[in-house]
């Protein structure tokens, strides 16, 4: 039965920490490309094309994050394994 | 996790082949490719119409860029990077038709896709060097080379996972996301979500393309 909220438990916080560290990947990426773009304005285009392929790359460490925590939720290879566990315990008892 | 109704997965379940979503939908990305292109190539003229103008962007776009970052043995790889580049566009579009479902939010095209990038680097790595693409492999140092070795093979190895799986997650997780919120409040609040989602759509098109783009390059250049 614990199986169970471990299971949520563990997709929810670490979907919680994976998206802090993007966060603060991202934020520092879009802080050098405005100063960038503000000491020189004419260049805006190639930098916002470099700021969003950098920011697309930083992007994907929190979608592996994502994809790790569908799979935990939805996609769960150990819940049958888990499932007889439980039921051989409740029966034991 | 169910999806709703999906218009052409109900036309597929009537001739009772059990193909998955994400097969019908690439088919009807190709059909539409193709009918475009068709359309747009018909009567080439020189003040071009609404359908060729429109064609003519896209591909001198996607020229444009190849140029930037290949160079110009690049323009050999024209046809493959633009199939990816329209083909990643429109089936992340998809996503935003009701009824409709985007084969990229699947696993299995976007592993296709990343799989096809990575075969295509080893094979225009050999055919241009030869047997010796293995020296992309030493680095610079020759008794540091074994080492050097295994970690190439990894980085390499994390090249098609990091594709599929960025792809898919963009996709995937907006489908996810969607979902809880038209459960939510069907009303306006998905709106938001969906302006982002052609956001993503166009972004990870591009990210997709570049990478593939550079990890040609890459095997292109000589080694050092």
């Amino acid at each position: 039965m614990e199986f169970f909220a471990w299971c949520v438990m563990a997709a929810g916080i670490g979907m919680g920490i994976g998206s802090f560290g993007t966060g603060i990947g991202q934020g520092l990426a879009i802080k050098s490309a405005v100063e960038g773009v503000a000491r020189n304005p004419g260049a805006s285009g190639k930098i916002l094309t470099t700021m969003m392929i950098g920011l697309a790359m930083i992007e994907s460490l929190a979608i592996y994050v994502f994809v790790v925590s569908m799979i935990i939720l939805f996609a769960n290879p150990f819940v049958d394994t888990a499932t007889k566990l439980t039921i051989a315990e409740m029966v034991a008892r | 996790m169910t999806h709703p109704f999906l218009i052409f997965q109900w036309l597929e379940g009537q001739f009772h082949s059990h193909l998955g979503n994400h097969v019908t939908y690439a088919w009807l990305v190709m059909a539409i490719l193709i009918l475009v292109s068709f359309l747009a190539s018909r009567s080439i003229k020189m003040v071009p119409g609404a359908v060729q103008n429109l064609m003519e962007a896209v591909v001198s776009g996607i020229d444009g860029l190849l140029e930037d970052t290949m160079g110009k043995e690049g323009k050999a790889y024209f046809p493959l990077i633009a199939t990816f580049a329209l083909f990643i566009l429109v089936s992340n579009l998809f996503a935003l038709i009701p009824g409709f479902y985007p084969p990229t939010a699947n696993l299995n095209t976007n592993v296709a896709l990343a799989l096809t990038v990575f075969v295509m680097t080893h094979i225009v790595g050999l055919r241009k060097h030869g047997l010796a693409y293995v020296k992309h492999f030493m680095g610079p140092i020759l008794w540091l080379s074994p080492l050097i070795f295994v970690i190439e093979i990894i980085g390499h190895i994390a090249r098609p996972l990091s594709l599929s799986l960025r792809l898919f997650g963009n996709m995937y997780g907006h489908e996810v996301v969607l979902m809880i919120f038209i459960g939510l409040v069907p009303f306006l609040l998905p709106v938001p979500m969906m302006l982002m989602g052609v956001l993503i759509a166009f972004i990870q098109t591009f990210v997709f393309t570049l990478l593939a783009m550079i990890y040609m390059a890459g095997a292109l250049e000589e080694a050092h």
